[in-house]
């Protein structure tokens, strides 16, 4: 039997799926122990025990001065950030992408302009926004909409384009205005793609949150992170990495949800 | 007066010739085929006639008004695929034919309940009541073309333009859709413009069947010469409309 027709049993599966994170930290155990053997002050790699430990204090106990527990704090203020900016970026992209992919006048005036303004990487004007927005909340929302919303522009007008002519003639047939073809034809259309590439733009949106916290913030998870960098205390970074992570992928599961939920037309389409 | 006309059209796409002087009339109520080779220019006549382009010269038009320049409600359209909107239930799909129509595209109250029963009217002729509260996507291909059918009826449109409606479908569907079509234009004596690969359909189901062709044929350069109507068949009785005998003959029918 050929290798591509060969399916794990379920039994097997959980266990592939398992493999590489337990390779991963049977790796890190073991390269941890080696340095903590030859050097027991090491702060490069703490055992896993350790990084437990500094996890249950960090999300318990309050900060001595603030009287916070900082990290709930930090969630709190980087997923406000996250959620303005992708949510706004979201909801312009859909505008833009319906008025560029229906109206020829305006596909002819943006089109090309949002191509190019998607080419300017976003952390390189990061220095301008500071300056333009200040220090506070608005210059990292607004790094997040520089950096997503250009792609999320072009993704959902390309995917209206990609609405069969057919299907729009048909709705002129039965007469249907331009706004009505948008709101009953393109709007509903476009709403499962767009939670697909807002899942697509997650990592990057998070990348542009950590990159203006690390630069410039009070609080927020990449703030602490590049903190406490300067005390090497490799047990806070690590425990901010996978709560991270965590966040991340159940974002991602919660879209998909979304998306399985409120479009259940698509399942079985295309 | 003709219900459709079309008169004198060229349509050229660049420097390329595809239709030449095409000239037909159509009585209202009448079921016109419209046949011809791949790349003859019979969809592009469709495409006239549903006004979704303009020809480069001539005039097309319904019932002696002004030639359209967009597709509108008097045109109603099924294709080969991608008629129904797939975001919406059956029963949606055919209130839409109503609804599409007013500023926000919805009914509300009393006016949603009415054109709710209407479709379910609609739909229980089409023979998918059973499926009102299905997505297209779990429908077959001949049920979402009764379905696209049933859809552009519902905005009662003065002529149903059928570009190969049945063209994806297997042969036993493509037959009980004949029937459906059929019992349907006996029903709504609408007048129909149906493009068809298949010339045995084409004479089963038209009144008419318009052959397009090129008239001429240069063979130095074979696309400088657009197609147009070569053959304007009396399709009625399959055919042979005068074969029918008129007059009582006073033969002895065996019972």
């Amino acid at each position: 039997m050929r290798l591509i027709n060969r399916h794990p049993g379920i039994v097997l599966r959980a266990a592939l799926i398992a493999l590489p994170f337990v390779l991963l930290f049977i790796a890190y155990a073991l390269g941890s122990q080696a340095r903590l053997a030859e050097n027991p002050s090491d702060k490069l790699m703490p055992a896993p025990g350790k990084i437990a430990e500094t996890a249950v204090r960090l999300l318990t106990e309050p900060d001595r001065r603030s009287e916070k527990i900082l990290f709930w704090y930090d969630t709190g203020a980087s997923l406000l950030r996250l959620t303005l900016g992708v949510g706004i970026s979201a909801a312009l992209a859909v505008i833009f992408g319906l008025l560029i992919g229906l109206l020829p006048y305006v596909r002819a005036t943006l089109a090309g302009f949002v191509a190019v303004v998607s080419m300017i990487p976003p952390l390189a004007v990061l220095p301008i926004l500071f300056i333009v927005f200040g220090l506070g909340e608005l210059s990292k929302v607004v790094l997040i909409i520089v950096g997503i919303l250009p792609f999320l522009i072009r993704d959902l007008s390309g995917r209206v384009l990609e609405i069969p002519r057919e299907m729009i003639v048909k709705a002129e047939t039965l007469g249907a205005s331009s706004l009505v073809i948008a709101l009953r034809v393109a709007l509903p259309q476009l709403l499962p793609r767009l939670i697909q590439a807002v899942r697509l733009s997650l990592g990057p949106a998070w990348l542009f949150l950590i990159a203006a916290e690390a630069i410039a913030s009070e609080q927020g998870l990449g703030y602490r992170i590049f903190l406490v960098r300067r005390f090497l205390a490799m047990d806070v970074i690590l425990t901010y990495v996978i709560w991270i992570t965590f966040l991340a992928f159940m974002m991602d599961l919660l879209l998909r949800w979304v998306s399985r939920r409120f479009f259940p037309w698509t399942e079985a389409t295309l | 007066m003709s219900f459709v006309t079309a008169t004198n059209i060229f349509q050229s796409y660049g420097r390329r010739p595809i239709l030449e002087r095409v000239n037909v009339s159509v009585e209202e109520g009448e079921f016109i085929s419209i046949v011809g080779a791949s790349g003859c220019g019979k969809s592009t006549f469709l495409r006239l006639l549903l006004a979704q382009e303009t020809p480069t010269k001539g005039e097309i038009r319904i019932g002696g008004e002004e030639p359209a320049r967009e597709p509108g409600l008097d045109r109603g359209v099924v294709f080969q695929k991608y008629s129904v909107f797939p975001h919406m239930t059956v029963l949606e799909n055919v209130v839409a034919g109503e609804s599409f129509r007013r500023p926000w595209g919805r009914f509300a109250g009393a006016e949603k309940r009415a054109a709710r029963d209407r479709a379910m009217e609609t739909l229980t002729r089409c023979g998918l009541d059973h499926m009102a509260d299905a997505y297209p996507a779990a429908l077959s291909g001949g049920m979402q073309q009764r379905l696209a059918i049933g859809q552009a009826l519902a905005a009662k449109p003065r002529i149903l333009l059928l570009d190969e409606p049945f063209g994806a479908l297997d042969p036993g569907t493509r037959l009980s859709m004949h029937a459906f079509l059929m019992d349907l234009r006996a029903e709504t004596g609408m007048t129909v413009f149906m493009v068809t690969h298949d010339l045995e359909e084409g004479f089963k189901l038209g009144d008419r069947v318009l052959v397009f062709d090129k008239p001429r044929w240069d063979p130095t350069d074979p696309d400088i010469i657009g197609a147009t109507i070569t053959y304007d068949f009396d399709a009625r009785n399959g055919g042979i409309p005068y074969q029918t005998i008129e007059e009582e003959t006073h033969v002895l029918h065996p019972a």
